[in-house]
């Protein structure tokens, strides 16, 4: 038994990178399953359920626009904190933005709306007082609130997610009428597994997007 | 009314121009984006906090980095280490990840608030900031100019001698011309938001929070420089939600916050006072403050 929600989602830009083409980010042409799914667990999620996106309505025209930014092209490396920990000084532990500075250009999605229809079900870790009705109520009257654990965002933190629940009887905004095969898409991170990455193919039906369940053959490891 | 510039859609348009002002192509708007902004916390941080213990910043300037004297941390501290014999369940890796995200979040005040990507060797995951700014856009379309400069020097000697060679009558001088872009007025408005659950894992305190206030009043202070003109900040709203999870939709709150003209539609604006910003506090859902 799965209990389903709808949550509309929008923004001015968003940037669901193409994991092929990452040092200069290229947004998928529509928010991935895993995008939803952090948007959605940013409002409520506990170890006792998994979300699971199912359906996706593209609300508005998908537009790209481009760009550029000062980004530095290092990470924090762990050996070097390690040895900041035993020396006992953060002597030479920044990173220098100048020195690792690049420029890089990002094709972004502008102006998206979407409602993520998804369900959820209850895990191995659920406890006894672990009901549904109870994660679904949460949900539910989180989003109806606009409470959020975190603040959700579209693909990358500096774009906002703005949210607001569609309540269970009311009727669905009109997607685009445009039919589009998005191609190889990714679906999700196999978090409980390897950490490998998962993909399906997406088309897109009068701007619906059906998320195909991950145990389902559909989804390729 | 504007017309946009491309007219297929999926044609990307840029918003970047060698160091012209950044706009919203289709709309005209200004942009600064979030790095921008938070570059500037950082450098105040820097300025304000000095060497001070726990106020590191981990993307630095390297500008900086000649008056840092450094002085030594107690690498981890008593808590951190109760956390360690508690999280006995969990493999060595995990452990050693949050013992390193730990320090790193109890020295650098950047970390502690925007978060950092702390992976190669061991993957010590991310560590995810309480606070998060977006881009900031002009309430108005600006207009860029592009303003000629000229230096009364060469670069170099062999400038000057070719300079001086190709000189006519008219003019024989070894000026090197420029270019400037500037915006004549532009009011910008940016959203930011501070997740309380996030500030309770990366320790994200009440004083950084106030510290983080002031930053973002000062910060264009202390960031004058010959591209820049004049900036500063004019009004900072604040929405204190008196629950972790918060009280009320982010977009109804920044809805609230309305910046309309006062000068006529016709005229460009040129100073703030062309502006008039007003803050709607009706019906404000219970357990709400508002700091400006």
């Amino acid at each position: 038994m799965t209990y389903g929600v709808k949550l509309r989602v929008g923004g001015d830009f968003a940037c669901f990178s193409r994991p092929e083409l990452k040092v200069e980010r290229v947004s998928y042409d529509v928010i991935t399953p895993s995008a939803a799914r952090g948007i959605i667990e940013a409002i409520h999620w506990k170890p006792a359920i998994r979300w699971i996106v199912r359906r996706i309505h593209v609300l508005k025209p998908i537009r790209f626009t481009s760009i550029r930014r000062n980004e530095v092209g290092q990470k924090a490396s762990v050996p070097v904190i390690r040895r900041a920990m035993k020396a006992g000084t953060t002597a030479g532990l920044g990173l220098v933005a100048d020195a690792h500075r690049q420029q890089r250009a990002a094709s972004v999605l502008v102006d998206v709306d979407y409602v993520i229809e998804a369900e959820f079900a209850m895990t191995a870790r659920a406890g006894p007082d672990d009901n549904p009705g109870k994660h679904l109520d949460s949900f539910n009257r989180r989003a109806r609130k606009g409470q959020c654990f975190h603040r959700p965002c579209l693909g990358a933190r500096e774009f906002d997610a703005r949210f607001r629940l569609v309540e269970p009887d009311e009727p669905l905004p009109a997607a685009i009428p445009e039919d589009r095969s998005l191609g190889l898409m990714l679906y999700d991170i196999d978090h409980d597994g390897d950490r490998s990455s998962l993909f399906f193919r997406a088309e897109m039906r009068q701007g619906v997007i059906e998320v195909p369940h991950p145990d389902s053959p559909e989804v390729l490891r | 009314a504007h017309t946009p510039i491309n007219d297929d859609p999926r044609q990307p348009i840029r918003i970047h121009a060698g160091n012209l002002p950044r706009i919203d192509q289709e709309t005209q708007h200004g942009l600064v984006s979030d790095v921008s902004l938070k570059r500037k916390v950082r450098n105040y941080t820097e300025l304000a906090k000095g060497s001070e213990p726990g106020f590191r910043i981990y993307v630095q300037e390297s500008s900086v980095l000649n008056d840092r004297h450094r002085e030594a941390y107690v690498a981890l501290r008593p808590e951190d280490e109760k956390a360690k014999t508690a999280a006995k369940l969990n493999p060595k890796g995990d452990e050693e990840a949050r013992a390193l995200q730990a320090f790193m979040c109890g020295n650098f005040y950047d970390v502690r608030t925007f978060g950092a990507v702390m992976s190669t060797g061991i993957n010590c995951g991310q560590v995810r900031g309480p606070v998060q700014l977006t881009f900031a856009r002009s309430i108005d379309p600006i207009v860029p100019q592009e303003i000629s400069i000229t230096r009364m020097a060469a670069t170099n000697e062999k400038e000057k001698a070719a300079r001086e060679e190709g000189a006519d009558e008219e003019r024989h001088d070894n000026r090197t011309m420029g270019r400037k872009h500037i915006v004549p007025y532009g009011l910008y408005r940016a959203h930011g938001f501070v997740s309380a659950k996030l500030a309770e894992r990366t320790g994200f305190s009440e004083a950084d929070l106030d510290f983080l206030w002031e930053t973002l009043e000062q910060m264009f202070e202390h960031d004058r420089s010959a591209a820049r003109g004049e900036m500063t900040t004019r009004k900072l709203v604040v929405f204190r939600h008196d629950s972790a999870l918060g009280k009320a939709h982010a977009h109804d709150l920044f809805d609230r916050v309305r910046v309309a003209r006062r000068n006529g539609a016709g005229e460009a604006p040129r100073r703030f006072e062309d502006y008039e910003v007003t803050l709607d506090r009706a019906d404000l859902p219970a357990g709400h403050a508002i700091y400006c």
